[in-house]
Order: structure tokens, then sequence, then C-alpha cells
């Protein structure tokens, strides 16, 4: 289909910013490895401190790519799908808000002056301009998501009996998803640190603000991966040339992610203080729920590839596998997508280990958890941004792929590096070694007392996986900029693939409406999450004014 | 409506996952492997002290601090059952004693509390494992098993 100009260059840019500041970075993921396998020994490097790189590595990766990301193929797929082109004025006013935050977010950062790491935990303070650019950057995203409500709403009006495509049952599930979770941390950022970190208020309830945080965090994860999961189930099956097997099963495993996402969120705070064990386990068994829609979901993709392989003459029990298109030019983003599925065997896999209470004292806050969580979100979330981006990049502009045989083989090179990197860090982790540290100071350092031997190898693995995924990102860099330089081709135009079911589907009015899902989706989320605010509230002794990350005394209070 | 291999994948999902979760009531009553306890705050977790209350059994009290932990040197007798409490008197700190299940948070205004048993003799290392600012990596401790060996 034809887009407006204005459309066009709304997605354009906001794939081509969040695409840019993915150098800045990538670059500082390779730095992490190096700092931590001890080739270096040394603070910072070219005046960018380890810390200061870990935080705009976490922003610019996990919180600007994938916001940026979600709003413009949300724009891309409710265009698509519901032939209806989104509000100018709320499009332009989300982008601005986005592009904005984003700026005074990363000023802040590069300035050194909040080198908080993304999680942003308090009593650590972080200059006002990161809290307050991050918070645009939420806010520009609902300004978007309410207008596809409205565009929705005013769909269904026209066709009441026809079932909405399965890609806007995505897209809405994920933007409720995620303006529920970001309601508690905009709460966090904007109540509670944003007067705090100007003095205001001396003091901050900090289990508070991490049960707030963590509300937020986990179902984070789930909007970073419904877009990909949007691309799974409708797209997946036709570039393998074949059919979705059922598309009942992906509106039920989203309307699953509806529910769980966000009652889980205190998974994350099995170690901490001031919430109770009956409040943990409760979030962790729900948790095991929230997996049950990945299940049913790598069923029915398996099913539909080797549907697809079997039309293409496959014979065999597992052989059929290899007629798939891999390391195919014209269907690139066939691979992006299948490596990122088979990096989330092992992700979704760990991440049960991760949430099965007790047994995450073996491996919490350790090397672990970036091990898993980068065959989550460096795995079919990353990958799937990429290879849409470029996809979405070609077709807007009406240009050639730069490096064609490249762009094919980066999401290779990539799960290679990350299945190194990832087993290194687990590794490490099940020997105890930290996350989030500068171990070639002291722990990787032979010149230092607290040298920790058991931690080389593992940390080299790392190094050596982070280092191939540099490459792959290297690479991807040459053919995103130089499509985005080259000549246009051809006419710009929008046509995302769109897989047919392969069974004949009625419409289910049940899993065609949002309302009984949001009110029991409210219901858990009360339920849940009442007895961990009322016990952060209860249980905590004092509250605790700021500090630098520099300076082990508070800061002192303006009169 | 929902094709039978397709309900077949999802009963088996289920029955995973409640074995999963089996495993986890198992390792609960069974094996006592369990998180943190929740305690009521209050000021003396801000003194760092080790205790003995009988011959057996010891508790230490950690105070994490920007960025060391208190007590930094801690000695108990092989064979002693120890009950760890740790909190933060500034940021949030990790607590991570190598090779024991012990996995906590030190946080300000709150407590957390595990009971360990070391039955073998040796230097057990904790680190400091949430970022606390610009000295994390220096941040560790030690408890020494040995004693009253130590002399």
């Amino acid at each position: 289909m034809q887009v407006s100009r204005f459309l066009r260059n709304t997605i354009l840019i906001e794939l081509f910013v969040p695409i840019l500041l993915l150098t800045v970075g990538i670059y500082h993921g390779l730095m992490q490895v190096i700092y931590r396998a001890g080739v270096i020994h040394q603070s910072s490097v070219a005046k960018l401190d380890y810390y200061q790189g870990l935080t705009l590595h976490g922003v610019i990766n996990a919180v600007v790519l994938t916001t940026f990301f979600a709003v413009a193929f949300g724009h891309a797929t409710i265009a698509f799908y519901l032939k209806k082109e989104p509000n100018k004025k709320a499009t332009a006013l989300s982008m601005w808000l986005m592009v904005i935050g984003t700026l005074l977010a990363a000023a802040a950062m590069l300035a050194g002056k909040a080198s908080v790491l993304y999680t942003f935990y308090p009593p650590l303070k972080a200059h006002p301009a990161f809290y307050i650019g991050t918070a645009m950057l939420i806010i520009g995203s609902w300004v978007a998501f309410f207008d596809w409500v409205t565009i929705y709403l005013k769909w269904k009006k026209e066709n009441p009996e026809t079932n909405t495509p399965l890609a806007i049952i995505g897209t809405l599930v994920n933007f409720t998803i995620w303006f529920v979770c970001t309601t508690a941390v905009a709460y966090e950022v904007l109540v509670l640190l944003v007067p705090w970190s100007l003095g205001h208020t001396p003091t901050v309830n900090v289990p508070l603000a991490r049960t707030l945080f963590w509300f937020f965090g986990h179902a984070l994860v789930y909007f970073w991966l419904l877009p990909s999961y949007i691309m799974f189930y409708t797209m997946l099956p036709k570039l393998a040339g074949g059919k979705l097997y059922s598309a009942t099963a992906g509106r039920i495993a989203f309307f699953i992610f509806l529910l769980l996402s966000i009652p889980i969120g205190v998974h994350h705070q099995f170690g901490d203080p001031s919430i109770g064990r009956g409040v943990k386990l409760s979030q962790s068994l729900l948790t095991f729920g929230v997996a049950l829609p990945s299940f049913i979901t790598a069923f029915t993709l398996a099913a539909s590839l080797e549907y697809a392989a079997r039309k293409r003459g496959a014979t065999g029990l597992y052989n059929w596998i290899w007629k798939l298109p891999f390391f195919r030019k014209d269907v690139f983003l066939f691979g992006y997508l299948i490596n990122g599925l088979i990096l989330f065997i092992f992700g979704g896999l760990t991440g049960l280990v991760l949430a099965s209470y007790s047994l995450n004292n073996v491996v919490h806050n350790t090397a672990f958890i970036p091990g898993h969580f980068h065959m989550t979100v460096a795995g079919p979330v990353f990958l799937a941004i990429l290879g849409m981006s470029i996809f979405l990049l070609q077709q807007l502009t009406g240009k050639k792929i730069f490096l064609p045989t490249i762009n094919a083989i980066v999401p290779y090179l990539w799960t290679v590096g990350v299945i190194i990197f990832s087993s290194g860090l687990m590794w490490g982790g099940l020997m105890g070694e930290p996350r989030r540290t500068n171990l070639g100071l002291t722990y990787l350092n032979p010149a230092s007392d607290q040298y920790h031997p058991y931690w080389v190898i593992s940390s080299m693995l790392g190094l050596a996986g982070g280092g191939i995924m540099f490459v792959a990102g290297f690479l991807y860099f040459i053919s995103f900029f130089g499509t985005l330089f080259s000549k246009r081709s051809t006419e710009p135009l929008l046509d995302l693939p769109e897989s047919e079911p392969l069974h004949e589907e009625k419409r289910i009015p049940v899993l065609d409406t949002f309302k009984p899902w949001l009110a029991i989706m409210a219901l858990i989320i009360f339920l849940t999450y009442l007895p961990a605010i009322s016990d952060a509230l209860n249980n905590t002794g004092k509250k605790a004014p700021p500090y630098l990350p520099t300076d082990p005394t508070p800061v002192v209070q303006k009169k | 409506m929902i094709d039978v291999f397709e309900r077949r994948i999802i009963l088996v999902s289920i029955l995973v996952m409640g074995l999963f979760i089996l495993a986890i009531f198992y390792a609960m009553g069974a094996r006592k492997a369990d998180v943190t306890e929740c305690l009521p705050y209050d000021k003396t977790y801000e003194t760092a002290r080790v205790e003995q209350l009988d011959k057996t059994t010891y508790q230490i009290f950690y105070v994490a601090r920007m960025w060391n932990f208190e007590p930094s040197v801690a000695y108990i007798p092989v064979g002693s059952e120890v009950d760890l409490f740790v909190t933060s008197n500034d940021v949030v700190h990790g607590f991570n004693v190598y090779n024991k299940n012990v996995n906590l948070m030190a946080v300000p205004g709150g407590v957390t509390k595990t009971t360990v048993r070391f039955d073998q003799p040796g230097v057990y290392k904790v680190v400091c494992h949430e970022y606390c600012g610009t000295g994390h990596q220096n941040m560790q401790a030690e408890i020494i098993v040995n004693y009253p060996k130590k002399q």
C-alpha cells in the first residue's frame, strides 16, 4: 500500500534515531567485555567511565531502541492492517516527545551525571534531566498509543463482525501492558525521584521505589518481546513459504500476556528485604503461567515451519528443517526471525530457572543474569528489531539493500556471538562472578589482592562472544546506513508479509474483545501488588537521602 | 475450534509447568531452600557485629556501605550454623557468598536474613554484586571458617 509522506518520514526518523544511538550502545557493549575480561585494568577509556558506558549500553539498547521501534512498528502495523493512517498531530507530538526526551537523557549520561545504570535504583542519584528525559520518552509512546486506540475503536464500529487482525490484537495488547506498567515507573520517577533529586524532598523509600520499578521492569521485557511475536505469527510462516498453523493460538497467547505480564515483577526481588515470602512465592508461580503462551507459540511456529518445508518438498522426521530458506538474500527477514527463535529457546528456559524462587539464590545478580537476557532481549527482540528496521527502511525509501549478502549473514554471526557470550557469562555466574562490575580493576587483575582466577576463562568466553557480536553489529550498520544513503530505485511503499491461516478459522467473540480481559488483568494486578506495595511501605524502617555514585557521603540538601 | 495437536501441547505444557512448581515446593519443604526472611527493621541492625549464641550457633550482623562490608572478616568454627543479617547504611548493595547459596540484597531501611551451615573449613569470599558507585568492584569481605584454630 501507499503511505503518506508524513507517516513515511515519521517512521523513518523513529527507526533512524535509535539505530544511530545504537552505534554508541554497541560500542559500550564491546567495552564491557574488554574491561570485564581483564584485558585492560582501568576505570575509563576515552574519558568514558565503565559504569557510565554500562548506563549508556543499557538505556540505549534496552529502552530507547525498543521503545522507538515499538512505536514505529506500531504505526506501520496500524496503517497497514486497518488501512487508516494515524492522526498527524498526535504522531508528530509523540515523535518529538520521544526525540527530545532521549536527547535530554543522553546528554545527562554523556556528561557523566547519570551513571546509575538503566535500573536507576535510588538512593543513587542521577541528574534530574535523566529522569525527566526518560519520562518524556515514555509519555511520547503513550501519545501514539492513545491515537491508535481511537483508530481501532472507529474501525471496530465500522466492522463489528470482522475478526480484528492478529497483528492489531498484538499491538494493542502490547501497548496496554506498556501503558499500565509505565504508570508505576512514571509515579516512581515523577513523584518520588524528581523532587528528591532536585532537593525538594529529603529522602526516598528505597524498597517502595524498587517495587514500583519492577512492576514496570518485568512487563518491560514483554513490551520488547511482543513486536517480535507479532512478526513470528504474522510474517514468519509467509516468509518460510507456508501458512500459519493456528491464528487462534496467537490470540490466546497475546491475551495471556495481557493478563500475566505485570503481576510477576517481584520475581526480580527474591533477595530483597521488606517483601514477604508469600508475595514472592505467588509471583514466582504466576511467572510459570506467563511461560505458557511461549510454549504455545513454540509449537505453533514449529508446526507452521514444518508445513512450509513440506510444501517445498521436504521429507523425513527432522530433515525438513534444512528445506527452510536460510541464508537467502531475498527473504533475509526469515534469517533474523529464525535466529531470534533459536536463541529464545535457551533464553526462555534460563528465564524459568531464574523465576524458580529459591533456585534464584544460586545466581541472583551474577553474570548469569546478563547471560540469560542477552538470549532474550539481544536474541528474538534485537534481531527482529534489526531485521524489521532495515526491511521498513528499504520499503519506505524505495531503496535497494546495500551489501545484501552481508545483511543476510548478520543474524547468523550475531547468534554465534550470543551463544558464546552467554555461555561464558552463565558459567561465570554459576561460579559467583558478579554482573555490573568492572572486574578488570580488581577480581581479574593479577596485581590486585582480590584477584579471582576462577573467572578468567568464563570472562574470556564473554569477550570472544562479545567481539563476534560487535562485528555483526558493525556489519549491520554498514548495510543499514549504506541503504539509507543510496539512491532511490523504486516507489516507496509499505507491504508487510502477511501469513494466511492454515485452517479456516471462525471468529470467536471473546478473543476479539478487550473488555473482559482488561477487567481480569486489573483484578490480578490488584490482588498481587496490593500486598507487595503494602509490605514495602510497612516493613521499611527508614528512608534514604540521595548519594552520588562517586561519593560515600549523602548529597547535602539545599535549605 | 482448537486443533487436537494444539490441545495436546497446551496440556503437556501445563503439566511440565506443574512439575517445575512441584520442584520448587520440594526444594522449600524437603531441602529447606528458601528466599530471605522478611523481618521488620529496627536500629539495632545498623551495628555490625558477630554474636555467639551457643557453641555452634552464630549470628553475623553485616552493615554494607560504600565500599566495604562490616565486619570485613568474620571467624567461625567448622560445623557451625550461622544466621546472616544484612542491611545497608547508604545505597543498595549485594551480598553473595562464594560457593554457598547465600544471595541477599543490602537495602537501606530493610534487613535480609538467611541461615547457612559451614561444614568445610576455608575462606569464603563475600562479593558485592549490585552496582553501588565507582568503588563497587572493590567491595568484598571474608568469612573464615577454621576458628578456633586460627592462632
